[in-house]
């Protein structure tokens, strides 16, 4: 029986209950006592404890029975010998596995040739395709392990059903006119909450360990300080297969490109964002806000690559032209160099500053403003002297959050910081970034077990370590302006 | 008859004005409406402000009071949907002329709000804003002399004089309004209009607060909003009692409390109103 299947009638059962317990609990109502709960609460209850507890059986039992499955394979698979034809023990049991899937679809009564070669055309004519390594020996084990399954599943669909009506009858029988219904679903919400906001939680988590551990290897290979503290970026592609040849991963001149270009990104977006949040905060009548905000608002949604080809296309060479017609020869500004992706990346963060920065303006309390023009100051010296300095702390943690933004940017610096590995303090040559780098590594056929490869995933923690510390530095700050008011 | 008594008390006025200083016209409210928007919120107001005395206005919540009080200084002028027709004047001055600025009399006439609201920076910072800006003092002596006088003035001196370093946001409530008056008074204003100065404060505070409106009497012209009665019977010597958007009456505290001509005067200070 299918999982979906099983599934399904738990949530059927979980319906059933709710409208019975429903029923019941109007019936108790006969005016003689106060109900605690009202009708449909004693319904969800019964619901949820014929659903709940069933699905979480059934999820745990189809991954323990998978675990157990695999462990079956392995068992019953010969002992390896030094001329097994088939690379790996892994490889082995998820042969046996793509065999006995392919098996299910054959009707159940054709008897099974004992060779994989007359097999396979049957199969193929089913339309599955096999591994051609797969040996005539692994046959009558996936027809085992398709038995045990069917034994497992079906076991488990019944456990599963046997519970879901458990838990829909004990419900049922605890309706009574004082029970309290409505505080146990209270609390089970306040379970399901708590749940959701971990998972974000926990995949964060997920998503470091599996970074670390990938890192860790690559740092068996290369010595953390040559990676943290080397000058020169050489990774020496290494086809898959070649081996040998050891590249030089200094992270330094990554960092400094990566560094310089948010700083120009933030140079061009943080003035021009903070003063559109001045005029729209302080000066736009309610009509220009209207039109203006959701307009630049709009910048905010383009997708950054789109960004990144205005960068290649058009300002890159607008540039580089300019600089030649100023000079008269030569181009002094390259096509790709730091200052175009800088400023590229500072026009897609205009809207992320301003509209940060609006909130944090508009934050700012009436009674700040009143204050100062009953003083008789002028809307710009109350701004200047009342308001800002009010929101600073508020503006400084938006401008972090949106430096850890410019960081982590990838799309718009692949495609317009170039991918030379310089270190340089002129802003008009090419430099590249963390975020570039990760893609190269990435990308192309490597072989997975390089250090060429596995520096991505220390780039990438040492990337996310960057960006964890400005926002948390960010969040300390905008966390202490909040508790200035009141 | 609201006309009438407004005619009798003008020539009341006018017939003073010769014997004493005191009851000269500092500003006058002539029919001064303000609509928010569509909506109308003060009626034809004809009300005027006495040289060195304290004006209380009183009335119901959403009477106009506060807004009458926000026109003197052009307050409303920061609300976007505000209007306000009529004349008002300051020495004989037109304050919404085209040729008035709007900043300079916002200097002229200061205000204290309802709400505590010093600026986030410290004690000295709060009091020198408003020199600052207006360019008052040349050196920082002169502007040390204005900030303690300031703060002398508002009786604050000795609790803050110790600590004029430390953020105004961390005085106590009492102490952070009186700390309000003394920003307002920096400037030197003429008049100094106060919207509900007492309502967030305890009977402490506002003791202390009310002693203090009494002698800023001596050198400005004071405006004040309230909602207690007995605040305004203390602190003031006209009164003026608005209702509706309309200004029921207006005379000397003394009468206006044990003697009041409308009957709705009458209900709203014994308690009576609806």
């Amino acid at each position: 029986m299918s999982s979906l299947l099983v599934l399904a009638i738990v949530v059927a059962i979980g319906v059933v209950a709710f409208f019975v317990g429903r029923q019941r609990a109007a019936a108790h109502d006969n005016g003689a006592v106060k109900p605690h709960s009202r009708a449909h609460y004693h319904g969800w209850w019964a619901f949820l404890l014929a659903v709940l507890p069933a699905i979480l059986l059934l999820a745990v039992w189809t991954i323990g029975s998978s675990f157990y499955l695999d462990r079956h394979i392995h068992a019953a698979l010969p002992e390896r010998t030094a001329d097994s034809k088939v690379a790996s023990e892994a490889l082995d049991v998820s042969l046996v596995k793509s065999l006995a899937k392919g098996l299910r679809q054959l009707d159940a009564n054709t008897t099974l040739p004992t060779t994989f070669a007359e097999l396979q055309p049957m199969l193929a004519a089913k339309g599955v395709a096999l591994a051609s390594d797969t040996q005539d020996y692994m046959i009558p084990i996936a027809v085992e392990a398709n038995a045990v399954q069917s034994r497992l599943g079906l076991f488990g669909a019944v456990i599963t059903l046997a519970l879901s009506i458990a838990g829909a009858f004990y419900a049922l029988r605890q309706i009574a006119p004082r029970a309290r219904a409505r505080n146990n679903v209270e609390k089970l919400m306040l379970w399901g909450l708590l749940a959701a906001s971990t998972i974000a939680i926990l995949t964060t988590v997920g998503i470091v360990l599996s970074m670390l551990f990938q890192t860790i290897s690559f740092f068996e290979s290369v010595s953390p300080m040559s990676f943290f503290f080397g000058t020169v970026w050489d990774p020496r592609f290494a086809a898959a297969g070649s081996g040998g040849s050891q590249g030089q991963f200094g992270l330094i001149p990554l960092l400094a490109g990566t560094l310089y270009i948010a700083l120009v990104a933030l140079l061009v977006a943080v003035p021009v964002g903070l003063m559109s949040a001045v005029y729209m905060a302080e000066y736009a009548s309610p009509k220009v806000r209207s039109v203006v905000k959701p307009a630049l608002e709009l910048l905010a949604g383009i997708p950054t690559i789109v960004y990144g080809i205005f960068a290649v296309v058009t300002l890159g060479p607008f540039l580089r032209d300019l600089s030649a017609a100023l000079t008269g020869g030569s181009p002094f500004i390259q096509g790709q160099s730091i200052f175009t992706a800088g400023l590229v990346m500072g026009i897609m963060l205009i809207p992320v500053v301003s509209s940060l920065s609006d909130d944090i303006i508009t934050a700012v309390p009436r009674a700040m403003r009143d204050g100062s023009l009953g003083l008789g100051a002028t809307r710009s010296e109350t701004i200047k002297r009342v308001i800002l300095p009010a929101a600073l702390p508020g503006i400084v943690g938006a401008i972090l959050l949106t430096a850890s933004r410019a960081i982590g940017e990838t799309m718009i610096v692949v495609l317009a910081a170039g991918v030379a590995a310089n270190l340089t303090v002129n802003p008009f040559e090419a430099m590249t970034t963390i975020t570039v780098k990760i893609v190269n590594q990435l990308t192309g056929d490597l072989e997975f077990n390089s250090p060429q490869t596995l520096v991505a995933f220390a780039l990438g923690l040492t990337l996310f370590a960057l960006t964890l510390v400005m926002n948390i530095v960010a969040l300390y700050i905008v966390r202490k302006y909040r508790e200035q008011y009141e | 008859m609201n006309i009438m008594t407004e005619q009798s008390l003008e020539n009341a006025v006018g017939e003073k004005m010769s014997a004493k200083s005191n009851e000269v016209i500092k500003m006058r409210g002539d029919k001064v409406g303000v609509f928010y928007g569509e909506k109308q919120a003060l009626f034809d107001v004809n009300l005027d402000v006495r040289l060195n005395q304290v004006t209380a206005l009183i009335g119901p919540s959403g009477c106009g009071k506060s807004t009458f009080l926000r026109c003197l200084n052009r307050m409303n002028d920061t609300i976007d949907s505000a209007r306000v027709t009529g004349k008002i004047t300051l020495d004989e001055e037109d304050i919404y002329d085209k040729n008035i600025d709007v900043v300079e009399l916002r200097a002229r006439v200061g205000m204290v709000f309802q709400k505590p609201n010093p600026f986030p920076k410290s004690i000295y910072e709060n009091v020198a804003y408003g020199p600052r800006i207006h360019g008052l003092a040349k050196r920082k002596a002169d502007m040390d002399q204005i900030v303690e006088s300031s703060l002398k003035k508002a009786a604050i001196w000795n609790e803050v004089k110790d600590r004029l370093q430390e953020p105004g946001t961390g005085l106590s409530g009492g102490q952070q309004q009186r700390l309000c008056i003394a920003r307002a008074i920096a400037v030197s204003p003429e008049v100094i209009l106060m919207d509900e100065p007492c309502s967030a404060l305890d009977p402490i505070a506002t003791a202390r607060v009310e002693e203090l409106i009494d002698e800023l009497r001596q050198n400005y012209t004071i405006v004040i909003v309230t909602h207690s009665m007995q605040q305004a019977a203390r602190v003031s010597q006209r009164t003026a009692m608005f209702h509706l958007g309309y200004l029921v009456e207006e005379g000397a505290t003394d009468k206006m409390f044990t003697n009041p001509d409308d009957q709705r005067t009458q209900d709203y200070i014994t308690g009576r109103f609806g």
